[in-house]
């Protein structure tokens, strides 16, 4: 056995309140009802603001201690004593999980105030806003939960908040269905958490993090192997990856903050977070590692793929998030070589994507709604605080230096390439090539939207978003800007983290330069451009999509075909065996019943008719019977 | 005299309906409420006297009965009596307040409708009570009789043909049990010298192998009936149908835990050997239960045999942990008994307002209701959320134990059963989305809210949900040493973790 550490070694009784303060927000706000309509909406901004500068507390108060000592915990209450089953209700913030609280805040702050303005008209705005802080703290609760179980309240308390506001607008059957899809989807990779948890128990007689962790290492292989492709399927059912990545384009359904705040930045990060923290189990169990690579390799091609062909604007940038969280899946399938890229690019991922998402929501705010980019065209005009801000996440998105996105992505294929042998190249070159993709695609959008000639209808007034809508997303963009450099210089959040995922790893001899690396990744951006530029920027971009496309093309037009399969392999079937079983219920068991009954009710009519109430029947009847009784009395004895 | 006082109390409050005056409706409902009010506050006195360190008997009454018999009025609870006697006692004042009107259009007058209701409580609080087998046999059968006017009488167009399948399939298990019972007297008179039916001293029965496997099966398919597990079921979904939605959350929420109350107080301490020897077969039908429950469910078009089949889904894991046999399957399912009763409760609640409003329990002919009855539709979701077992709300925590601890003794039953969360989102969601998403629907523009009694009546039960879901140990605590007395007497070893140190 290896030596453990302690996971927490110092306690804090704030931890509650980051989670209390936006669950009372939700509280409030529900159980008030439109009596809240008028204030609703600034209470829940100023409570998810409070969680934010209690995260900002914490985060101080961790950098006043050194490296091992950096983790707090606090036990809350005893949640479940059932047998030899025990969980408490503890919190744990360490390095890792202060990255999430000051993200799921910030941002989730921010677009609480973006919420305020976009919302504006619409009748429910306050019941929008309970979702939000429900959202906020049940995400919180994910990232501080100090067991698998306590994980598993957030890990479906953000699924019901997502749920709640894909179907905000759930008068649609079109929006109802997309919500429901995405909770199917997210319980068929719950079931991974469950699988987790019970051979967690079963083995370790423990669900607690520090309580698996203390059994880590290789002579528990066989089980930290199965416990890592369970929570691996969990994963990939939050965080969209293949093959449960079919609900996320369809969630687009909810309001543009929402696809900004849980569908880009942080929820659907979920599951990152999720290998990330079992690190101990992940780094026992190589062949889970191998089956988390794969997916995220899968996953980054596929969603770049979808991306190419998508004009719904919404769409092209949740085809974007897939692939991109495909790339922190595979950085966090590398090990220790790889978690703390994985983080700093979902921490990026966070900034330059809400920012970009909530510039499709201004986009969309200024033309009456629509999300189809081929009526967009020229917006820099007539929108330059969105184009600019847009631009600045575009340009960190495709990984140009010095943005952000390019300090992250390059670090995560530098250790591709790094994960040695055949398998480091094959994966190194995907993830280039997944760069070059998502640089054509991108460059598509951005050409489509903002340049070329404008399409729109007659009746779009395209015009900038008020203040408070430009204010978070200018905030943001300072992120897509400078959050790379930040954590990239000197190594600091590589160094932030060490403790938590990657305690006395040392790198080893790289297979490529950095700097090789870094131009190989510029290269293929370079080419991916070009070829959006010849494609979007030569010819011009018709208003209407052209269907006489390559069979490819509609192919990555319907998601490369996602929703056919499952609808032929599980969908359809399903139908049928729910029919087929019902029938059977009906006719075979319940028949098998009413015959029985039938049988009874049949033998009772026919036993009934021989009582006819005249008294020589029965005198016949009874003489028969005598002769019978002396028959049978007489064959005895013979 | 905690639990005779129980016994007694409802049914005065019933004779002293069945008393007034022809036409005194509201009093009668006003005599029901109270009565149900007063027994369940009695209740709750009786649970905060309650030792939580024992796992035997408590509140011990014993009175020679039939001498001759060795039959005596034997009363006495453990923790798994105590939390389904709660159960019963808080879920009857919230049924009356919240079929206040239920009763009209029957057979019978309002008044007989809630004497009914008084009776029916009185017996489920005997069935639980009972450490005698005879007399536990008697309110077992008893039962059956208010239930059968309850739903023949009161109950919607199919009420007879329900009343009578109830009947019959029940009679029939009660049949099978009574031999049993029968088997029991003969045995404890030839080892004991004189007849009794105390089950404490039957545990100490030395029964041969054969005999016991048929002594066993003799309890277990009566009790496999109330339940009902897959494939005795079917009575349910006609039964729950028929029913008001009163009768059906009694018939459901309490009444089908006496199945599952007697494969733990009895099939298990009685006849050990047989337990085990039949458990893999129980875990299958248990597994069938569950996932057979989980697709009808999924499949049906009225709302309330839609409820009926997500609950033979639930039973089926509430049998599992049974038969697991281990003190987390075991502690889950006696818990998951008091949480199914309560978040089945809410779903019929709603169900029943909604069908009375809609005067159609066809769930296509909902639609839109979030945005015509916003209240309403709130409340059906959380009850929703409860039936799919959302972290968060009780029933996740009975389902996890469930699941984690048949995973250490069946893991291949326990693997499959997990396939029922993706199953129960299905089924829950999709009535979800028809009923209350979407357009609203053609007849339903102007239905009214909820009122201030409908409210009043179901707030508790949300409240209970909400409240086990974060603090389950106030019950746990209870359940525990039962269970371990349990796997005592049934001599199942307690599985240690694998992978230990």
């Amino acid at each position: 056995m290896e030596a453990t550490h302690a996971l927490a070694s110092g306690t804090s009784s704030l931890l509650v309140w980051l989670i209390a303060l936006p669950a009372l927000g939700a509280t409030i706000l529900l159980l008030a009802g439109r009596r809240s309509d008028k204030w609703g909406h600034l209470l829940a901004t100023a409570l998810s603001g409070a969680s934010f500068v209690v995260g900002l507390v914490e985060l101080f108060k961790m950098l006043s201690r050194d490296g091992e000592t950096r983790g707090v915990s606090q036990h809350l209450f005893t949640w479940i004593n059932a047998g030899s089953f025990n969980v408490e209700a503890g919190l744990l913030l360490d390095q890792l999980s202060i990255c999430f609280v000051l993200l799921i805040t910030g941002v989730g702050t921010l677009i609480h105030v973006y919420s305020i303005a976009y919302m504006e008209h619409d009748h429910d705005r306050r019941r929008f806003f309970s979702y939000l802080n429900l959202f906020i703290a049940a995400m919180l609760l994910l990232v501080l939960g100090d067991s698998f179980l306590n994980l598993y309240v957030g890990w479906e308390g953000v699924g019901l908040a997502s749920y709640l506001l894909i179907g905000f607008w759930n008068q649609k059957p079109a929006y109802a269905t997309a919500a429901k899809k995405a909770f199917v989807v997210n319980r068929i990779g719950d079931m991974g958490l469950s699988f987790a948890i019970m051979i967690a128990f079963t083995a370790f007689g423990t669900v607690s993090f520090q309580g698996v962790a203390n059994h880590a290492g290789p002579e528990h292989k066989q089980i930290m192997t199965w416990m890592g492709l369970a929570l691996l399927l969990a994963a990939a059912g939050k965080s969209a990856q293949f093959p449960l990545q079919s609900w996320l384009g369809d969630a687009m359904a909810g309001p543009t903050p929402v696809s900004a705040l849980i569908h880009a930045a942080t929820m659907v990060t979920a599951g990152v977070y999720l290998i990330t923290r079992s690190n101990f189990v992940f780094d026992s169990a190589p062949t889970a590692q191998l089956m988390v690579v794969i997916v995220g390799v899968v996953t980054l091609l596929f969603g770049a793929l979808i991306g190419t062909a998508k004009d719904d604007i919404k769409k092209a940038l949740a085809a974007s998030t897939m692939s991109q969280i495909g790339y922190m899946v595979l950085a966090a399938g590398l090990g220790p070589a790889g978690y703390a890229f994985a983080i700093m690019h979902l921490l990026t991922h966070g900034f330059f994507k809400a920012s970009m998402f909530l510039g499709a929501g201004s986009v969309m705010h200024g033309m009456n709604d629509e999300v189809d980019m081929r009526k967009f065209g020229r917006l820099r005009l007539a929108m330059p605080i969105t184009y600019i801000t847009f631009g600045l996440g575009y340009l960190a998105i495709i990984g140009v230096p010095p943005f952000s996105g390019f300090f992250s992505k390059d670090k995560i294929i530098e250790a591709a390439f790094n994960a040695g042998g055949p398998r480091g190249w094959i994966i190194g070159f995907a993830a280039l090539l997944g760069a070059a993709i998502t640089a054509f695609y991108m460059t598509r959008v951005m050409v489509l939207t903002f340049f070329g000639q404008k399409r729109w209808a007659d009746e779009a007034h395209p015009h900038e978003s008020p203040k408070l809508m430009t204010a978070p997303i200018i905030i943001l963009s300072i992120g897509s800007i400078a959050a790379g450099a930040l954590f990239a210089f000197g190594s600091s959040l590589q160094h932030w983290l060490e403790p938590v995922v990657a305690r006395g790893f040392v790198e080893g001899e790289p297979a490529l330069q950095p700097i090789v690396v870094s131009i190989m990744a510029l290269v293929a951006v370079a080419l991916g451009v070009a070829l959006a530029y010849i494609k979007y920027v030569r010819v011009p971009v018709e208003a209407v999509a052209p269907t006489n496309v390559s069979i490819w093309t509609r192919f990555a037009r319907r998601d490369l075909l996602q929703d056919a399969f499952n609808e032929a392999v599980f969908m359809r079937p399903g139908q049928y065996l729910t029919r087929a079983l019902s029938f059977f219920d009906r006719k075979v068991v319940d028949g098998a019943v009413n015959g029985t009954g039938a049988l009874f009710g049949g033998l009772s009519v026919r036993v009934r008719r021989v009582q006819t109430g005249y008294v020589r029947t029965y005198a016949l009847l009874i003489l028969v019977g005598a002769a019978l009784i002396l028959a049978a009395m007489l064959a005895a004895r013979i | 005299m905690y639990l005779s006082s129980l016994l007694l109390l409802p049914l005065i409050g019933s004779a002293v309906i069945a008393g007034l005056p022809a036409g005194r409706t509201l009093l009668a409902k006003q005599i029901a409420l109270g009565t149900s009010v007063l027994t369940a506050i009695l209740g709750i006195a009786m649970a905060l006297q309650f030792d939580r360190a024992l796992g035997t008997f408590q509140f011990v009454e014993s009175h020679e009965w039939i001498t001759s018999f060795g039959v005596k009025y034997g009363l006495g609870i453990d923790g798994t009596g105590l939390v389904l006697i709660l159960m019963a006692l808080i879920l009857a004042p919230i049924v009356i307040l919240a079929s206040w009107n239920e009763g009209e259009g029957g057979r019978f007058s309002q008044k007989a409708f809630f004497a009914l209701l008084l009776v029916l409580e009185t017996f489920m609080v005997g069935v639980f009570a009972a450490t005698d087998v005879f007399l536990f046999y008697v309110f077992f059968e008893a039962m059956l009789i208010p239930v059968y006017f309850l739903i023949g009488s009161f109950g919607g167009p199919n009420r007879s043909y329900a009343a009578v399948k109830f009947l019959l399939y029940s009679l029939l298990g009660g049949l099978l049990m009574l031999a049993a019972v029968i088997g029991l007297y003969v045995l404890t008179k030839n080892q004991f010298g004189a007849p009794t039916f105390d089950v404490t001293e039957l545990s100490a029965l030395n029964i041969d192998q054969n005999l016991q496997r048929w002594l066993f099966l003799g309890f277990f398919i009566a009790f496999a009936i109330k339940a009902p597990m897959w494939p005795l079921h079917t009575w349910l979904p006609d039964a729950a149908s028929a029913a008001t939605p009163g009768t059906a959350i009694l018939l459901i929420g309490v009444l089908d835990k006496v199945g599952t109350y007697g494969m733990i107080r009895y099939c298990l301490p009685l006849f050990p050997d047989a337990a085990h020897y039949f458990a893999p077969t129980i875990v299958v039908l248990a597994v069938i239960s569950i996932i057979y429950g989980a697709i009808l469910a999924i499949g049906q078009k009225d709302l309330k045999r839609l409820i009926a089949f997500t609950s033979i889904s639930h039973f089926g894991f509430i049998v599992l942990g049974i038969f697991a046999m281990t003190s987390t399957a075991g502690a889950g399912a006696t818990l998951y008994m008091f949480n199914h009763g309560f978040s089945t409760a809410a779903l019929f609640m709603v169900a029943g307002w909604m069908i009375s409003r809609r005067n159609s329990s066809t769930i296509a002919d909902f639609g839109g209701l979030q945005r015509v009855t916003p209240v309403m539709a709130w409340m059906f979701f959380l009850a929703g959320m409860s039936s799919l077992a959302l972290p968060g709300l009780s029933s996740f925590v009975s389902e996890v134990l469930v699941l984690v601890g048949s995973y250490q003794t069946f893991p291949v039953a326990a693997i499959i059963s997990t396939v029922a969360i993706v199953l129960a989102a299905l089924y829950i969601l999709i009535v979800v989305q028809r009923s209350l998403h979407g357009p609203i629907a053609p007849g339903n523009e102007s239905l009214p809210d909820l009122t201030t009694r409908e409210r009043v009546a179901i707030a508790p039960v949300i409240a209970i949900i909400i409240f086990l879901g974060f603090v389950p140990s106030v019950l746990l605590n209870v359940i525990n040493p039962t269970v371990t007395h349990t796997l005592t007497q049934v001599h199942a070893t307690e599985p240690t973790p694998t992978a230990g140190e």
